[in-house]
Parts: structure tokens; C-alpha cells; sequence
């Protein structure tokens, strides 16, 4: 029986308008850009933009499940590395089958992540520091595990194909497009499905609506927060087996710092940090919004320092915006 | 659902709690405690604040667990050790903060942990969740989309899914604690329409409430508790207002004859002109004279905090008007009421009132730091030692040292502290709120004989307390107040327990004292 009213008001502050401006401005920067430079509006810078979003968008997929149960990752990042680390000890040091190799590493991502869930449901420690001592944890194991060098994959160099390789430019001539991007468009759509069909998705959502009243319910709290921050892990490994391929190395001193473009995106996207709220598709947005945005100012010649002040404005504009838009 | 109601023509016994004892540390909250509940019946739980109405039903609920007594559902004794018990069992609270997660929507909130599923069964299934939903608002003709996120909701239909949320585990039991405290008419009367709906079937209601002309209109029973005892169960049509009042408050009070200061001087230190504040406080108007100890009596809710730290600049307010010693003011900030002389010991002084890691000077110092400091700004600590040695022997504060954490000091001497804080601020309005709520019997008189002396030295109090023997014994006048109104402000002469408690359970208009 329908019986709340529809008002303007509770359109425009509704979800469904908020991933509508955030897609809004990604268009505006892209006609933007390409009004501004013949050079942005080809197909190859296109297709670069798509790349560059893949890996930042799979590890914010994670990202995304653990910031609307209230909570925050800062180990992403690492997290990323080590998996690409693990991954490169599978496949050239264990000379593994690829695909155990990238088995590995995905599971390596996502122990990390179930010891970051035990950390925060079990021992109540707040996820920022839970997560930032993992941080640090994963970063060291990285260099140990490596021993400070980075891991090739010349020995196997079907491994780059799987991010660099072009599945649908064999099929559709012309369509170059990486499998790095239909692996994150995939990733993408599954944790769509993830978050909106299932019953992981739907206590992601309580918990980070009122968590008391969630437990209250007879949710097992614990187990499903411990669940959250296991997917994020899972998804901050996929993205580093990603990272591996298109570098054909795991490179252990890099990571660190990939956990803030993924919150970035997360946060553009609309997804509120206060939890209870949030999409995926905000957060693809959110995604190609930061690199739509970097290589727009690179085509432009504004040097890299700038192109990091740009997207802190327009982290802090995305959200002040969305806090206007619900107030109104 | 079946009526259950009646066997035989007569109403059958559902819940049958008796000789409750329940204890926290430093009060007894309830001792041989007793209810019945029939099926069908709607039993209205009445009391003052702290008489026991929320921690009995909070045993009932499973949050709290009974020190010692029984609880029968149905003619078989139960121990009900969780909420998840008590759900099971068929007792389901209402609680007046609403257990509900605002960004998902109604269906999803009635079946959280019990969600229908697809094949396979990791997928949940929407579509069945909403059509369980409105299969439930069926049942008692609610009006309300399942589709439709909480948060967008009115309190009235964020009620209205947690009954629908209790429906769903067949509740026998329902509790509702304070329903219509946030509802227009309008609401309360479709509430009622619920509320006998359920009856109809044969569910038990508690229905806790102060309002007392509400409970006439919508119960069967009303039980009235006090001091954490089971007083008396009355049949609501048999029973009148008054008579309900004066079971809530009939104690014989050890107070002796009130040992009243000397009578206020007329000096009108403060007033106060309609101030409103939302839906918080309505048209509150009062005045303070110099000398004078006006008590502010009212139940939990009543608004008497807002109007203090309103008064104060804590809070803004949407209109009205303070005037101090005659000029009107304009206070924007706690800084502001202190410049103006007044000073709130609030309710909570461990939170509020005290910097509990650090030490009695230096909360002593706290309000007036400008006066402790040397020509250039430094911090001059002799000072700050001298005044607080100055206030622990003028307030009696026993300390071993002034270097003693202000933590480690009990109840009363920690409000001694408070009160040497506002005293170096040079205030000559305090208001108390709560002045000795968690301080033992011997120290609470002492802090009266403090009162007594400050208003001796020409300060004049507004004390906000909640315990009327202490409201009668120390205010030369009272002002009730109900809901956000002031509905009443009695002499001395005037105030009894029955006529504060009729002013403070009393939803409109406000009576002026005859002198």
C-alpha cells in the first residue's frame, strides 16, 4: 500500500540523485577536457584513462563495503603490494601454475583482511588503528618476503597479458581495450551484486545503519563485520594479482598511498563515511572521476603536485556538496 | 491470530512476575516487586522517575537480568537470560529510543536476521521480504510502504513498524515504554486504534506512561510503582487521577519542619519571558528574586535542563527574553553567562562540572582563569593555590591535599569543588541541576546547609531536582513543569507532593500562585 509522498524534496536527496550529479560532473570534466585539448579527446587516452582507473577501482570495490559498515581499511594499499609480492613468490620463485599463483595471491589479500575483521569484532580495536597497524605489518612483510627486490614475471609472460593483454580487441578489431578493465568492470559488477542481493550486502548496510540495533536483532555482529573487512582484504589482493600483471613485477616499495585514491573514490562516489549508505556505482564514478581528472591536468602540463591539490579540493568539495544536498 | 483472551468468560492469566529484586551498585532498584498480565489487557505502569516501571520491564525484556524472584509466561515459570530469549518467548519492548537502522527500509527492517531468501540462499529475496511486510499491515490495517527507508519516516510510523516488527514474532507480549511522547493527536489516536486492534487478539500490553488523562482513555489496569516497590493495581475506570497521583507519591517524609533561610528579598535578580525552543520549551516565564531558592520540579523530559542551560548559553533558543537585575541580556555563550554572574552546575558533574584528571585548585581556577594570571599572561599558580586553600576551608571540601585529582574525591565534595569553581567566578546566580543525585545521606545535607548559606550571602539559586522531599525542603518557591510548559509555580504554602506532581504530569495550561 503506498502511502509516503514523493516529495521533490526527498527526491533530491534520495541515492539515486546523488550517483546522478556524481556522473553529472564526471561528463562536465570530460567535455571540459576535451574542449580544452585535442589531445585528451582520442581513443588512446581514453582507453589510458580506463586503465589507469582499474586497479584504484577494484581495490576501492573492497573499500566501498567496508566505509558504509561505518568503518575504514588503511591497509589497502599494502595489503595490494604484499598480495602482488605473494603472487610473484607463487608464480617465478614456486614456478606455480599462473592460475594458483594468482589463487595465492587473492588468498593472501584475504587473510590479511580476515585478520584485520578479528582484529576489530573480536578484540574491539577501532578499525583505524587495526587497519593502520596492518598497514605497517604488510608493508614490512613485503620487503621481507621480497627481500627488498622486486619479483619479475619474465618467465611467464602470459601473466601480463591478463591485465595488459587485449581479449576484446581479438574479438572486436579496432576495440584495444585491456583485459585490466573488463577485469575491473567485472569485479565491479559483482560486487554490485554482492552488496545489493545478498545478505552479506544487506548487513553491511545495517551494520553501518545502527550497529546496537543490528545486534539486537540477533545478528551475528561479529561474524559479519569480520566478513566485510575479509572482502575488502579479497579485493585489495585481486587488485594487487592486477598491479602484478600490468607492471609484469611485483614492486614491493610501492602500495603504500593506493589506500587514499581508493577512500578518495569511495568518498566522491557518495558513499558517506559515517556509514549506512553507498553504492558501487558511486564508487566506479568516484574512480574515474580522480583519473579523469589527473590525466586531464597532465594533458594540460599542470605539474604532478598540482594535479594532488586539484583532487584533495575536490575530495573535500565532493562531500561538502552531498552534506548541502541532505540538508536541504 | 485467535483470540486468546478468554477462557471460561474470564480474562486467562499471561505473565505473572513476582517478589522482583533487582540491584545496582549503591541502590536498590527493585525489592519484591509484583505484576500481572492477562491476556488481552492493556496495564498501564505508572511511577515517578527512578520508581523501577523501565528496569522491571528490562528484565522482562532480557537486557537486565532479576537478582531474585519469578517470572511465569503462560502458567510456566521462565528464565529469561537475552533478548533474543525474550523475543523468542513472545515479549517484545518498544523502547522509547527506537531499535531500527534508518537507512534501510521498512521490510528490510522487520526481517533483519530472518530475511527470506533465493535460491541459492546467500541471495536475499526482496520482493518476498515486502510481500511478508504487507501481509503484516494487513493484520491491523497500518499504513505503511515496505518499501520505503526508515529515515524518511515520521516517529508516529517508525513506531508503527516496530509493533509491526513485533507482530511478525507473533508477540504476546508487547511493552511500549513512553509511545505517545513524540506524537501528535492525530497519531496518538491511531496508535490506540493499534493498540485495541492488538488487544482484539489477545495480546497482553504494558503501557508506561506519565500521561495520565491518556492512560484513562486506552487502559484496563494501572499498576503504580514507587521507590522501586510494587505499590498498588487499580481498574482504571474505577480510579481518578488524583488518586493515582497520590499513590505515585504517598511517602511520609522524614523531613522535618523545613528549615526554609529567611525570607527572599523582593529584589528580582531574574527573569525570564516566553522562551521557546522548538518543541523542547514553550512559553517558559519565571522570575528569581535575590536570597531565594526556587525549586524546578518536573519528570524526566519536562524540559528543566533545556530552560538552565538555555539560561546559561549552552543552548540557543528560538525566542523570549532574559533580563538580568532589570536590563534585558543577550547571552550567546557559557563565556557570556559568566560574565553576567551566572553559574550551572549541571547535571552530570563528572562530565560537565569537573576536569577530572586534574586537581581541586585547579578546577577551583577554572572559570575565572583571567584572574590568575600575572601581567604578560603567565599562569600565576600561588595564586591559584591560595584561593583554592581559600574555598576548601569556606566549603568544608575534604581533600588530603589541593593537589588531589578532582576524581578521587567523593560524590559531595566533588560538587563542593563545582560550587568553589562558581563561587570564584564570582556568580551571584547558580543553578543546581541535580545537586545531590549520586551523593550519600550525609553529605546531601551538607550541600543543603551550602545552599542555606549561599543564599544567606545574598546569591540567589534556581535548583532543578527531581527528588521532591528535597524540592519541598529547600524552595521557598516551585516552579512545575510539564512538557516544555510551565504549568505551575507555587509558594511554599502551596507546594505539596500531590499538587507538584498534578503540575508535572499535567499537559496544558499553566495555573499562576494565588499571591
Amino acid at each position: 500500500m503506498k502511502s509516503e509522498p514523493k516529495t521533490a524534496k526527498t527526491l533530491f536527496r534520495s541515492d539515486a540523485m546523488q550517483r546522478i550529479m556524481a556522473f553529472g560532473a564526471l561528463i562536465v570534466l570530460s567535455i571540459g577536457f576535451s574542449l580544452a585539448s585535442p589531445y585528451f579527446r582520442t581513443f588512446d587516452n581514453f582507453v589510458g584513462i580506463l586503465l589507469a582507473t582499474a586497479v584504484n577501482g577494484v581495490l576501492a570495490l573492497g573499500v566501498t563495503f567496508v566505509i558504509i559498515t561505518g568503518g575504514i581499511d588503511l591497509s589497502v594499499g599494502t595489503v595490494m603490494t604484499f598480495s602482488a609480492v605473494m603472487t610473484g613468490v607463487f608464480v617465478t620463485n614456486m614456478h606455480l601454475p599462473i592460475p594458483i599463483g594468482i589463487l595465492g595471491g587473492i588468498l593472501a589479500g584475504s587473510t590479511a583482511g580476515l585478520v584485520n575483521g578479528l582484529m576489530i569484532s573480536r578484540m574491539k580495536i577501532p578499525p583505524f588503528i587495526a587497519t593502520l597497524g596492518m598497514l605497517y605489518a604488510t608493508k614490512g612483510l613485503s620487503l621481507v618476503i621480497s627481500g627488498l627486490k622486486p619479483i619479475y614475471f619474465n618467465d611467464t609472460p602470459i601473466f601480463r597479458e591478463i591485465a595488459m593483454g587485449s581479449v576484446l580487441g581479438r574479438v572486436i578489431p579496432g576495440f584495444e581495450v585491456p583485459n585490466a578493465v573488463l577485469i575491473m568492470f567485472g569485479a565491479a559488477i559483482i560486487a554490485n551484486f554482492i552488496l545489493a542481493r545478498t545478505i552479506l550486502g544487506r548487513y553491511t548496510f545495517a551494520l553501518g545503519s545502527n550497529e546496537e540495533a543490528t545486534r539486537l536483532s540477533g545478528v551475528n555482529v561479529a561474524v559479519w563485520k569480520t566478513a566485510v573487512y575479509l572482502l575488502s582484504g579479497l579485493f585489495a589482493g585481486l587488485a594487487g594479482v592486477l598491479m602484478a600483471a600490468r607492471l609484469n613485477s611485483a614492486q614491493p616499495a610501492l602500495g603504500a598511498g593506493y589506500e587514499l585514491d581508493a577512500i578518495a573514490a569511495v568518498v566522491i562516489g557518495g558513499t558517506s563515511l559515517s556509514g549506512g549508505e553507498g553504492s558501487i556505482l558511486g564508487t566506479i564514478i568516484g574512480a574515474f572521476i580522480i583519473s579523469t581528472l589527473t590525466n586531464g591536468l597532465r594533458i594540460l602540463s599542470v605539474p604532478q603536485e598540482w594535479q594532488m591539490v586539484v583532487t584533495g579540493a575536490i575530495v573535500v568539495l565532493a562531500v561538502f556538496l552531498d552534506i548541502l544536498r541532505r540538508r536541504r | 491470530m485467535t483470540n486468546l483472551s478468554t477462557v471460561s468468560g474470564k480474562p486467562e492469566l499471561l505473565l505473572r512476575m513476582e517478589g522482583i529484586y533487582k540491584s545496582f551498585p549503591g541502590v536498590q532498584a527493585l525489592s519484591d516487586v509484583k505484576f500481572d498480565l492477562h491476556y488481552g489487557e492493556v496495564h498501564a505502569l505508572v511511577g515517578e522517575n527512578g520508581a523501577g516501571k523501565s528496569t522491571l520491564m528490562k528484565i522482562l525484556g532480557g537486557i537486565y537480568h532479576k537478582d531474585a524472584g519469578r517470572i511465569s509466561l503462560e502458567g510456566k515459570e521462565v528464565e529469561i537470560t537475552s533478548p533474543a530469549m525474550a523475543q523468542q518467548l513472545g515479549i517484545s519492548i518498544i523502547h522509547q529510543e527506537l531499535n531500527l537502522m534508518p537507512h534501510l527500509t521498512v521490510a528490510q527492517n522487520i526481517f533483519i536476521g530472518r530475511e527470506p531468501r533465493s535460491k541459492p540462499s546467500f541471495i536475499v529475496n526482496d520482493k518476498a521480504t515486502n510481500e511478508q511486510a504487507e501481509r503484516l499491515f494487513g493484520m491491523l490495517n497500518l499504513k505503511l510502504d515496505p518499501n520505503t527507508k526508515v529515515a524518511d519516516l515520521t516517529v508516529a510510523k517508525q513506531q508503527m513498524v516496530e509493533i509491526a516488527k513485533s507482530l511478525s514474532f507473533n508477540a504476546k507480549i508487547l511493552v511500549m515504554d513512553e509511545p505517545t511522547a513524540a506524537l501528535t493527536d492525530t497519531e496518538i489516536d491511531e496508535l490506540f486504534r493499534i493498540i485495541r486492534q492488538l488487544r482484539e487478539k489477545g495480546v497482553g500490553i504494558v503501557h508506561i506512561s506519565h500521561r495520565l488523562e491518556e492512560l484513562k482513555q486506552i487502559s484496563d489496569l494501572v499498576t503504580v510503582m514507587r521507590d522501586g516497590k510494587y505499590i498498588d493495581t487499580l481498574k482504571t475506570g474505577e480510579a481518578s487521577i488524583d488518586q493515582i497521583i497520590s499513590l505515585m507519591v504517598g511517602r511520609t517524609i522524614f523531613e522535618a519542619t523545613p528549615e526554609l533561610p529567611e525570607n527572599p528579598s523582593q529584589e528580582v535578580v531574574l527573569e525570564v519571558r516566553n522562551l521557546n525552543r522548538g518543541r523542547v520549551l514553550k512559553d517558559v516565564s519565571f522570575d528569581l528574586k535575590k536570597g531565594e531558592i526556587l525549586g524546578f520540579a518536573g519528570l524526566v523530559g519536562a524540559g528543566r535542563t533545556e530552560v538552565a542551560r538555555a539560561i546559561f548559553g549552552a543552548d540557543k533558543y528560538d525566542s523570549g527574553e532574559i533580563y538580568i537585575k532589570g536590563q534585558q541580556v543577550h547571552i550567546k555563550s557559557p563565556g557570556d553567562a559568566v560574565t553576567h554572574g551566572i553559574g550551572y552546575l549541571s547535571e552530570d558533574r563528572k562530565r560537565y562540572g569537573l576536569a577530572l584528571g586534574m586537581d581541586v585548585k585547579e578546577n577551583v581556577a577554572m572559570a575565572a582563569m583571567k584572574k590568575f594570571l600575572s601581567r604578560i599572561g603567565w599562569v600565576d599558580f600561588k595564586k591559584i593555590s591560595v584561593r583554592g586553600d581559600d574555598m576548601v576551608k569556606a566549603l568544608n571540601i575534604k581533600t588530603p591535599t589541593l593537589e588531589q585529582k578532582t576524581k578521587f574525591l567523593s560524590g559531595g565534595n566533588q560538587q563542593k569543588v563545582v560550587v568553589g569553581k562558581w563561587l570564584t567566578a564570582d556568580t551571584d546566580i547558580l543553578i543546581f541541576d541535580e545537586p545531590t543525585r549520586g551523593i550519600d545521606v550525609g553529605a546531601k545535607s551538607e550541600i543543603y546547609k551550602l545552599l542555606n548559606d549561599l543564599v544567606h550571602q545574598g546569591k540567589a539559586i534556581i535548583m532543578i531536582s527531581s527528588e521532591l522531599p528535597e524540592i519541598l525542603r529547600m524552595s521557598h518557591r516551585v516552579v512545575v513543569m510539564c512538557e516544555g510548559r510551565v504549568t505551575g509555580i507555587l509558594n511554599a504554602g502551596e507546594a505539596t507532593q500531590e499538587n507538584i506532581m498534578k503540575f508535572a504530569t499535567m499537559r496544558s495550561s499553566v495555573i499562576q500562585p494565588s499571591s
